[in-house]
């Protein structure tokens, strides 16, 4: 067994997709850091270091402020042109911001306001009250939940007293619950409901200004959004939408009293198709409206106006103009022209060189804050900002003791730096990176090629070994060729870029390779085993895949996944009978039809042994059936299903009011759990893998059943009310720690104990004969059943260990058997030598994973268990079917391997999991350890392990797919003994010894095959991801479903190494176990 | 022979097609307030009631039914009777897989009833025409050496089209575009039957194309 070329062409494949997976993200998902400070009205940001006076106290420029957000309002919605004669429905909507502008030019402006991407409204709430720039990621103490603990324009307002009334959009509920003095919000969820949010703000918006109980109003109208959405801005509902707004605005206008500010403006803009996210300028540029009846500005428009209005500059603006410290991590500036000059202002407002002054202060110390917090913002441009607010400080600081504060190059300088510490900022977090996402996607679809090569030339690949080197060196090469360019063309080094250099070069390289060996097979021997032909491949397998694939494509089918995949799943598993029936295997053959070549060759089955066979395939279909069925009440809701209950099995006991209900769920878990060690176990004993005195046996007898005892226990004890038992109490907290504890550490060794010695193979010797004849025969092993009378006792099957290997062979070797019909060595369990360790490793992984649960998920965890068990079956005797009962060549079709892989998705829902990130089960970290973690290694991966429990299992028992067909194996040659045949005898597992190099290249296939399915739906939703970030659902449905599936498949890969490493550990102990054996027989 | 044994499904077929097109068009006219999506169960019923009762009639005059073996009414009664068990058990297996698909359990058990008895007629019933109430030789039919005439090789046509249509069916049911069409079973009951109609045209087009490569075991 050639153990090495598997290994790293595995472990290459999995390098290459994590690559491309890693580009790709860091191309799209910005991560920033929150800084978890606030503002106080005692920061020293007055001008002028003497004067340390509170911030707050002075006379503010307004008193009062209403914001009008109306959604989506582009800035093209706003602008009047008089001359367009025949408007569009969008164009000329809103005449009364400019009569405004031309009645009172000194009382208002309207600018465009641009939006950072993303363009979504709950990130632009963000952006416009913390004046920072929001991104996908913003990494805080606040995962969980979407509250905003960052500081912000809200927390401010009311630090200092003012009362903030809000209505309209209930995001801003969820984003500053409990923040409002007064809140009236309406459900923003349905898109197609165009006017609930607004008419619900029209009926309090006039009576709230009318009345004296606000000093902030905030108004969020949705309807022009919605409208974009469900009609698009070119229908004449987007004309009755805005000519309301407008409406809005004018009777807003009358009512406003002299020191009140009024902010008209949109979150973002819209594209053609009503849409919005994504970075183009449609979707940026919003529009924004100030106006207040008291004189505001200098006319005319001066050369100071500036042109767009960046989002991020509402924030210190409103801050100063009501007279609060802004916000803490905000990178805005102030917006010059709502400031007078130095020496024209009134008494307490601020100039605009004060202003600047403040707004540079305090973005200079959210700088040095962030900075020291995060490495992400290049250090050279950082100490390029750090001279230049030092020079800056001197120079203001002389100026304001010499009372020069007017000089319009100190304004001009002052802007110049908070313009580039924003665009930094902005370089840093909010820009996706198309050249990386461009790359990831481009590396991630040849590495689907590449698996797909790979998984039908893998003996070809198996058999050449040592193709591995030369491309080692390339890949070498090109990283270090592309760091070299760097360094020429940047001055410095990105390593994604190397890395993706790298991966690219090899996929190449090793695409051209295949495409050699494969002209060289086609021209050299004329054959075309290997092959790789398309419509061979369209099986209904890889057609079910596809859809799966295109699912993921639609925000419905993300939403609705769960179901999706269990449908899918099934039709898969229905294919099976039809495709059995198809070829006549289903029905014992009455009729003497011609038969097709393949079925003559080989003698017709009785039909008693096919009527059994189709029974037991018909009893395990229906398993898979019933166990996808059940598998759905496991499933978990997301916010965005309306109607939909979560399963009762998913809250844990402790939370649980009724008794009886607690009771019946404790015993279904219980009786579940121990269903499931008890089908481990007696699964290994019909195979006699339970006679041996070896660790694993030991294992699988004692280190199971404690470890599942002692989770029954920690069940019933978290289970238990706390004030039910008050003299308990420390006991129960002692056992709360110590049962989980226990299990953790017991599983742990079994796991350890296993890999240590995976041998679960008894050896009865007897005293044999010589026969040196005997050795001149061709070597083959043989497996006779039934011989031992305390074997047919035990059910055993014994399997004969007779001749080893001919490089093993010195030819003393016994060849008793032959002569009294009674074998030297009698092996018992040896025909499951692979399969047994491997199934009792992730029997107990299972236990392991099962503890991080609720308490419910026994019953989840059995369903998979079993619908393991029966797709297995399914899979071995429709292989035996196809080869006859004879099973060579090891390949696994697509079809088991595809339902496999699907399974992992099916069984995330079903243990209650969803790919959002509120769903995700924290309390997994909490299990053993009440008292909470002082790292943060040990909780996240407890989190991830409970998360990914349903892809783990599978990837680790993906090789028993090959396995198991070899398993079944007995049944069959039972049935043919029986009739009589004359057949060669069943050597199981023992087989794969034989052809070292076909298991090899068979295990190759399978893993690639598995990481195939895998990698494909990571590609999927990469696309998703890519073609739709500019869809309404972008960082509620398809970010998140990315990262959840780039995670599982990264869980995935690492699992399915772990497994296929597994399995070389088992033959090099098979191998050893051998070599130890010829001695001992030959003696 | 083999022209005339075409024509014969042809005609067949098209009666069937318009049979099926009257049973949408005529309920229109008739019954005030009828419409596809509103009233939709009348549909299926009407749908499934004529298909039977058109495709019964015509294999039966067609001569396509395997004669019975026995000429006795008591032979004939018990057949009959058999044929309305299956057709029965079969509403009943259908209706066990769309809700094992994911059909709801228990709030639109009529619907999903519905949907079965047309998947029925659609199906089962074409079986009992043309092999009669047999389930071994149901079985044989849809294997790739079973087809014993050209009606048997039609036979897994329909079928075929039919179901994987009412599969096709179901794609739209999830998608929020809260169209009419998506309500259960609306899209899948479409599906079968345009599935159905398909059948009826590919059967014999494809067995005219391939009729020099079909050959047929005597019974
Ligand atoms: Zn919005
Ligand atoms: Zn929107």
């Amino acid at each position: 067994m050639k153990w090495f070329p598997v290994l790293s062409l595995l472990f290459w494949m999995c390098a290459v997709y994590i690559t491309g997976i890693y580009l790709f993200v860091g191309g799209f998902l910005l991560v920033r850091l929150e800084v978890n400070r606030t503002s106080s009205c005692l920061d020293a940001l007055y001008p002028g270091q003497e004067l340390e006076r509170d911030f707050c106290r002075g006379q503010p420029r307004f008193r009062k402020a209403v914001l009008l957000i109306i959604d989506a309002l582009k800035i093209d919605f706003a602008r009047f042109d008089p001359n367009n004669t025949s408007p569009r429905p969008y164009e000329n909507k809103l005449p009364v911001l400019d009569e405004t502008l031309s009645a009172k030019p000194s009382h208002s402006r309207l600018y465009p306001f641009r939006a950072d991407p993303p363009t979504t409204t709950m990130q632009r709430i963000k952006g416009f009250t913390t004046g920072s720039l929001p991104t996908f990621i913003d990494v805080g103490n606040n995962f969980a939940s979407s509250a905003i603990l960052e500081d912000n324009l809200i927390q401010q307002l009311g630090q200092v007293g003012k009362r903030v009334v809000f209505m309209g959009d209930d995001t801003w509920e969820n984003l500053y619950p409990k923040r409002f003095h007064r809140s009236l919000p309406f459900p923003s969820f349905n898109v197609k409901d165009l006017h609930t949010v607004d008419n619900g703000i029209l009926q309090n918006i006039y009576t709230t200004l009318e009345g004296d109980d606000w000093d902030v109003l905030v108004a969020h109208f949705l309807g022009v959004d919605h409208c974009g959405h469900r009609f698009g801005p070119d229908h004449p509902a987007m004309a009755d939408k805005l000519t309301q707004m407008d409406g809005v605005i004018r009777s807003v206008i009358r009512r406003l009293q002299n020191d009140t500010l009024l902010v008209v403006m949109g979150d973002h803009g819209m594209t053609d198709t009503g849409d919005h996210g994504g970075e183009s300028q449609k979707e940026t540029d919003a529009a924004i409206f100030i106006y207040s009846p008291s004189p505001l500005f200098q006319q005319p428009q001066n050369q100071l106006e500036p042109e767009v209005v960046p989002q991020t500059d509402l924030v210190p603006t409103l801050a100063l103009l009501l007279g609060i410290p802004i916000p803490y991590s905000s990178v805005g500036q102030v917006l010059l022209p709502l400031f007078p000059p130095h020496g024209q202002s009134a008494v307490g407002a601020l100039s605009q060189q004060e202003a600047l002054w403040i707004n540079a202060k305090q973005v200079n110390r959210f700088l040095e804050t962030y900075s020291s917090m995060a490495k992400d913002i290049p250090p050279e441009t950082l100490s390029l900002l750090r001279a230049q607010f030092s020079h800056l400080s001197s120079e203001y600081i002389t100026a304001h003791q010499k009372g020069l504060l007017s000089s319009p190059q100190l304004t001009a300088s002052l802007q110049a730096y908070l313009t580039s510490v924003r665009d930094t900022c902005r370089a840093t977090w909010a820009k996706f990176n198309p050249f990386k996402m461009a790359a990831g996607l481009v590396i991630l679809a040849l590495a689907c090629a590449t698996c797909l090569l790979l998984s039908e030339l893998s003996l070809t690949f198996i058999r050449e070994n040592g193709a591995l080197k030369s491309s080692c060196i390339a890949v070498m090469l090109t990283g270090v060729c592309v760091a070299i360019a760097q360094l020429l063309a940047w001055g410095y080094v990105e390593v994604p870029w190397c890395v993706a250099g790298a991966a690219l070069s090899s996929e190449l390289l090793f695409i051209w390779k295949a495409y050699r060996t494969r002209t060289v097979t086609k021209t050299g021997l004329k054959k075309s085993a290997s092959c790789l032909s398309v419509p061979k491949l369209l099986t209904p397998a890889v057609l079910i895949l596809l859809l799966r694939c295109a699912s993921l494509l639609s925000d419905s089918y993300v939403i609705a996944e769960g179901r999706v995949i269990t449908f899918l799943v099934f039709s898969l598993a229905f294919y099976i009978p039809v495709y059995l029936n198809w070829h006549g295997y289903l029905l014992p053959q009455i009729y003497d039809s011609p038969k097709p070549s393949a079925l003559l060759s080989s003698p017709a089955l009785p039909p008693s042994v096919v009527r059994k066979e189709v029974s037991t395939l018909m009893a395990s279909l229906a398993l898979v059936i019933g166990s996808l069925f059940l598998s759905l009440f496991f499933h978990g809701c997301r916010e965005e299903q309306g109607l939909c209950q979560p399963s009762q099995f998913l809250s844990p006991l402790s939370r649980m009011q009724d008794d009886k209900l607690k009771n019946l769920h404790y015993i279904l878990s219980v009786s579940a759990l121990a269903l499931y060690t008890f089908l481990l176990r007696s699964w290994m004993r019909n195979y006699g893998n339970l006679n041996a005195s070896s660790i694993t046996v030991f294992t699988a007898n004692w280190i199971l059943p404690l470890s599942s005892i002692s989770l029954g226990l920690h069940w019933a004890v978290s289970g238990t009310p706390e004030d039910s038992f008050k003299n308990l109490s420390e006991l129960i907290g002692l056992a709360q720690l110590a049962l989980p504890r226990a299990a953790y550490c017991l599983l742990t060794a079994g796991l350890l104990l296993i890999w240590l010695d995976p041998l679960t193979v008894f050896i009865k010797s007897k005293t044999s004969t010589q026969n040196r004849l005997a050795s001149r025969l061709p070597p083959r092993y043989r497996a006779s059943i039934g011989i031992s009378p305390q074997a047919e006792l035990h059910h055993l099957i014994p399997q004969i260990y007779q001749q080893m290997r001919q490089s093993l062979d010195d030819g003393e070797l016994s060849g008793a058997g032959e002569e009294d019909g009674r074998p030297a060595v009698e092996a018992y369990g040896l025909g499951t030598v692979y399969s047994a360790p491997l199934l009792l490793f992730c029997g107990m992984l299972g236990i392991g994973l099962l503890l991080l649960h609720p308490e419910g998920m026994a019953l989840a965890f059995l369903l998979v268990l079993l619908e393991m068990g029966a797709v297995l079956y399914i899979h071995a005797s429709h292989c035996l079917h196809k080869h006859n009962m004879k099973y060579s060549g090891f390949n696994v079709p697509w079809t088991p391997v595809v339902l496999w892989a699907l399974a992992a998705t099916q069984f995330f829902h079903a243990t209650g999991h969803l790919p959002t990130f509120p769903s995700i089960q924290w309390g997994a970290a909490f299990v053993g350890f009440p008292d909470g973690h002082t790292g943060t290694v040990l909780p996240a991966s407890l989190v991830i392990l409970n998360t990914f429990a349903s892809y783990i299992l599978l990837a680790v028992s993906c090789p028993l797919l090959l396995l198991w067909p070899l398993v079944c194996e007995v049944r069959y040659s039972r049935g043919e003994r029986a009739c009589g045949d004359e057949v060669e005898d069943a050597v199981m597992e023992i087989r794969l010894r034989e052809s070292p190099q076909q298991f090899s290249s068979a295990l190759l296939q399978l893993s690639a095959r598995y990481l195939f399915v895998h990698g494909a739906q990571v590609f999927a939703s990469v696309c998703a991801a890519a073609i739709l970030r500019r869809h309404l659902m972008v960082w509620k449905v398809f970010a998140p479903k990315l990262m959840f599936e780039a995670s599982a498949f990264i869980v995935t890969s690492l699992s399915m190494l772990l497994g296929v490493t597994f399995v070389l550990r088992i033959d090099s102990a098979v191998t050893q176990w051998f070599k130890r054996l010829v001695p001992d027989a030959s003696r | 022979m083999w022209d005339q044994e075409i024509r014969v499904m042809g005609s067949c077929h098209a009666i069937l097609a318009a049979s099926i097109l009257l049973a949408t068009g005529l309920p229109a006219v008739l019954v005030p307030g009828f419409s596809v999506y509103g009233t939709h169960l009348v549909w299926i019923y009407s749908v499934s009631a004529t298909v039977t009762g058109v495709s019964a009639a015509v294999f039966w005059l067609f001569g396509i039914t395997p004669p019975a073996k026995k000429h006795t009414v008591g032979y004939k009664l018990s057949r009959l009777f058999r044929s309305c068990l299956y057709f029965f058990l079969s509403c009943l297996f259908f209706h066990t897989v769309l809700v094992l698909y994911g059909a709801p359990l228990i709030d639109s058990a009529l619907e999903t009833f519905s949907l079965a008895v047309l998947l029925t007629s659609l199906t089962t019933l074409r079986c009992l025409c043309v092999l009669g109430p047999n389930i071994q030789a149901w079985i044989r039919v849809f294997s790739r050496h079973g087809a014993m005439s050209v009606w048997d090789t039609c036979l897994q046509f329909t079928v075929a089209c039919s179901l994987v249509g009412a599969w096709l069916g179901a794609f739209p049911i999830p998608l929020d575009w809260d169209r009419p069409w998506q309500v259960w079973p609306v899209s899948c009951s479409f599906g079968a039957t345009f599935g159905f109609l398909t059948g009826l045209f590919a059967a014999p087009t494809w067995i005219h194309y391939h009729r020099k490569q079909l050959t047929y075991k005597c019974k």
